[in-house]
């Protein structure tokens, strides 16, 4: 009896030694670049080692469970399921297995948790911190704040006389600082291939960092319910060289620099009056 | 509880009661009553404030109102003032004797106070909202086949949408705990009943009111807001968010009744001898998750309060724009909604444990160590709410602690699993239906389990958060596990419950397609979150068009398959009518020891236990149907 159980767990161990050897380096190395949301800027590119990191650890603890119960269904099955009722060994528990488990799983939740912190910590993983963010990258970044409104996002660049543009370029390799806030219900700020996303709450302003890389496009779309056209809040936006940006800034602020002095002055928030019903 | 209690099962002579009296019938005229008579009065009251607050010609005082009215109509239609205005004019109480012999459908269709009837309106009533529930479902489905074409107006999308969640997320909280806690409970620990009958009725009438109340919602515009009901949007809502707030707060009430009654029924009246080590793991389960009804629900009620304040009296709890916040709804909603989602999974993780011993006839393996997994969950629900809120501008501060909470959570949640895989390690494994539906079960919340290390990792979750991958994570967890393992507990106990018995063979053609369907339908839901596709909208990228016409194909699969379950449970209760035996699966609980069907008065004489709950393997295998309680003496 002591022998045969010792065999099957063997068996299994190996089952699993084996699975986990081949799926992990298949995981990492094949799923592991293709994983989201892309490596245009740092932040994304961080949540893509993240993911990675993720998924490498996943794999073994499902391969474990699924082989495990599998094996066990395989191996344990009721030979003749017609015949007598039999029962099994009657085994109510293992404290050295209860204890092992705890451990193991005790050590990668620690993991995990640790290891998502120190990742958060260092520049806030492209999130939504709120109006004093925990993390904040050194260097000098460029502000650009994000109105939302049903159903739209608009641009405000304090930097540049405080101009108001319907799309949103950035210049590449800069620390861009969003400056996320709104005009009416709760939206959300969902810059996909940027790694960005940041709450827009009507009176708070929520800051999220990126450091852009290459000129690239990206999508914004907004990731909370904000009322019928919710569905339609999306638009592009262009991570473009410097010098690009600085001809496009110095275009966009002679379009839209005229519209300023109709505008509210610029602030961290704009306190909307109470909103009507109907909409 | 006493042996005096006892009354012959001779059957008593019943009266055939006619149309009118206290039934469903006089409950829905009297709620229609009720509505139109408190609407009347709102429109009384309706003030000028209200008016400068109001653009649509719908007043919500006069809805609000109304809803109470037609509840509570529809309560005293159905009886339930009759015993307190008795009391209190001073005649002695009378309770109907021995409603539940009363032979015929008729007693389904009334206020009952046996825990039988109400388990089996529970199954059919939380039945035909789930139906609903999953007809929205597929309607969701039919309107993402195409990004451009359109089926349904925004709004109406928007209001299917909601419909869904609300009814899912609120009617299936007591999808386990109605049907299978209010039959099993007094059976398991030799009750008899619940500590407060009439209290388990009122929750099962409230929340089929509650259901009615949502539904409503479609005659007043919908609610655009989906179930998290987020202000301010909310407060744009017109009066179709009035029937969100009411069937909420139906709901949250039903849920704190539910929890408290079978609490305490756990707590006070279980049958000498039945320990603490002794309560089978189901029960055990329904303990824990009662914990967080009674705890979680009140909270819910509350929100809604102030919710419904602010629309009907302009309080402004929630409007930024009147010194409140938005942040106060996020926060007081989940605060309730971590603790909600735990009572829809841990009667899962109560009935696969309870199933796995009688299919691999063993003892449940580490009794303690699911035990504390499942309270473990119970309690740690409570600390992880700000999930939901890493990227909502909240402060940042608490972020890693939350990340943490989270990721602790999966510690007990490992215990069930443990628990699982140590039951079957060297068992004598039989892959019967509601074995087979425990071991998906085992499948489809791993990869929920897993799937969540994603969304609380906060980096992640930056990508994750409000996108479809949230969505099937979630969809993992419950569907694949509180629905498989409702299916489990249906295929387990329906024999037991109906005296019917359920073929195997269209059993494991339900199974097996529900399974595939699944798993077809949700797994692709990942590819298509991490793909940037948000989460509640009508239109998304075109690239995006084969996975989504996938996933929808596969949804009508899965329709089709909870369908075909209908048909089985109607062929086996209609028209086969094949008698089950007393002990089908041979197992060594209390529940099956007794006749089928369970006698009226459940069991003659209070039981004694004694032993373990799940004594398999311990005696020679001498289970033989029809003999007498195995683990129970008499008093």
């Amino acid at each position: 009896m002591q022998a045969d159980q010792t065999n099957h767990f063997r068996r299994f161990a190996l089952i699993w030694a084996v699975a986990t050897a081949i799926l992990t380096p298949i995981v990492i190395f094949v799923f592991g670049p293709g994983l989201p949301p892309g490596n245009g800027t740092v932040e994304s590119a961080g949540q893509v080692s993240d993911n990675t990191v993720l998924l490498a650890l996943s794999t073994p603890v499902a391969l474990g469970v699924l082989i495990f119960v599998g094996y066990c269904v395989w191996a344990f099955r009721e030979p003749n399921p017609d015949g007598p009722v039999l029962d099994g060994p009657p085994i109510t528990g293992n404290s050295s297995v209860q204890m092992w488990w705890l451990i193991v799983t005790t050590t990668l939740v620690l993991f995990l948790a640790t290891f998502g912190s120190v990742r958060l910590l260092q520049d806030g993983a492209g999130g939504g911190q709120g109006p004093n963010p925990l993390s904040t990258p050194a260097g000098k970044a460029l502000q650009v704040q994000v109105i939302a409104q049903q159903w739209e996002f608009t641009y405000r660049y304090p930097g540049y006389g405080g101009i108001e543009t319907p799309h949103l370029v950035i210049p590449a390799n800069t620390l861009v600082e969003f400056h996320v806030t709104s005009l009416d219900v709760v939206h959300s700020f969902w810059a996909y291939q940027l790694g960005v996303k940041a709450d827009a709450n009507p009176g708070l302003d929520n800051i999220a960092y990126v450091t852009t890389k290459s000129p690239m496009t990206f999508e914004v779309h907004c990731a909370e319910l904000c009322g019928v056209w919710h569905g339609y809040m999306f638009d592009s936006g262009r991570v473009v060289s410097k010098a690009s940006f600085a001809t496009w800034i110095k275009g966009a602020e002679k379009t839209y620099g005229p519209a300023v002095k109709y505008l509210p002055p610029y602030s961290k928030t704009y306190f909307p009056s109470p909103v009507g019903r109907g909409g | 509880m006493t042996a005096t209690a006892n009354t012959s099962s001779a059957p008593s002579p019943t009266k055939r009661r006619g149309p009118f009296g206290f039934n469903l019938l006089t409950a829905v005229i009297l709620g229609v009553a009720g509505y139109w008579i408190a609407y009347a009065l709102g429109g009384l009251i309706h003030g000028a404030s209200i008016d400068s607050f109001d653009d649509t010609g719908q007043n919500d005082v006069q809805i609000l109102l109304g809803y109470t009215g037609g509840v509570i109509g529809f309560l005293a239609g159905l009886g339930f003032l009759n015993y307190p205005i008795r009391r209190m004019l001073g005649y002695p109480p009378n309770f109907p004797a021995h409603e539940h012999t009363e032979p015929g459908l008729g007693k389904y269709f009334r206020l009952s106070t046996d825990h039988k009837v109400i388990s089996m309106q529970y199954l059919i009533g939380i039945g035909i909202f789930f139906f609903i529930g999953g007809l929205n479902a597929m309607l969701i489905r039919t309107e993402l086949l195409s990004p451009t074409t359109h089926v349904f107006g925004a709004n109406q999308y928007l209001t299917i949408v909601g419909m869904h969640g609300s009814l899912m997320m609120g009617m299936m909280t007591s999808g386990v705990l109605g049907p299978f806690a209010n039959w099993l409970v007094p059976l398991m620990i030799g009750s008899r009943r619940m500590a407060f009958p009439r209290i388990e009725a009122l929750t099962f009438w409230l929340l089929m009111a509650a259901g009615v109340v949502l539904i409503t919602t479609i005659f007043f515009g919908g609610f655009q807001t989906g179930w998290t009901g987020y202000e301010p949007l909310s407060d744009q809502g017109t009066a179709g968010y009035d029937a969100y707030i009411g069937f909420f707060a139906l709901v949250s009430i039903s849920m704190c009744l539910l929890g408290l009654n079978l609490a305490v029924t756990i707590v006070t009246m279980r049958a000498p001898g039945m320990t603490w080590s002794r309560l089978p793991i189901f029960v055990w389960s329904v303990l824990a998750t009662c914990m967080l009804m009674v705890l979680a629900a009140p909270m819910l009620t509350a929100t809604l309060l102030m919710g419904a304040m602010d629309r009907t009296m302009n309080s402004g709890f929630f409007v930024p724009g009147m010194g409140g916040s938005a942040f106060l709804w996020e926060n007081l909603f989940w605060v309730f909604g971590h603790p909600e989602v735990y009572v829809l999974a841990i009667p899962g993780f109560g009935i696969v444990l309870e199933l796995m011993p009688v299919f691999c006839r063993k003892p449940l393996w580490g009794y303690r160590l699911a035990v504390a997994g499942m309270m473990g969950v119970a309690l740690f629900s409570f600390f992880v709410w700000q999930h939901h809120l890493f990227v909502s501008g909240m402060d940042a501060d608490l972020r890693p602690f939350y990340m943490l909470s989270t990721e602790i959570i999966s510690l007990p949640t490992g215990f069930t699993f443990l628990c699982v895989m140590g039951t079957l390690w060297r068992g004598r494994i039989r892959l019967t239906v509601p074995m087979l539906f425990c071991l998906a079960w085992v499948f489809n919340f791993l990869f929920g389990g897993i799937s969540g290390v994603f969304v609380s990792d906060v980096p992640s979750d930056v990508t994750t958060h409000g996108s479809f991958f949230v969505m099937a994570h979630f969809h993992y967890t419950i569907m694949g596990g509180l629905v498989f393992s409702f299916f489990a507990a249906i295929y387990y106990w329906g024999p037991k419950m109906t005296g019917y018995k359920f073929s195997e063979r269209l059993g494991k053609i339900h199974f097996w397609t529900m399974f595939i369907a699944f798993n077809s339908t949700f797994a692709p839901l990942f590819a298509v979150g991490f793909m940037g596709m948000p989460r509640r909208v009508i239109t998304y990228p075109l690239s995006l068009k084969g996975l989504n016409d996938w996933v929808s194909i596969s949804a009508f699969c899965l329709g089709l398959s909870l369908l075909f379950f209908l048909f089985i449970g109607v062929k086996a209760l209609v028209f086969d009518r094949e008698p089950t035996e007393d002990n089908p699966w041979h197992s060594k609980s209390y529940e099956w020891q007794l006749p089928t069907p369970i006698p009226a008065n459940d069991f003659d004489a209070i039981p004694t236990f004694s032993g373990d709950p799940y004594p398999y393997g311990e005696v020679p295998a001498t289970a033989s149907p029809g003999a007498g309680p195995a683990t129970a003496g008499v008093v």
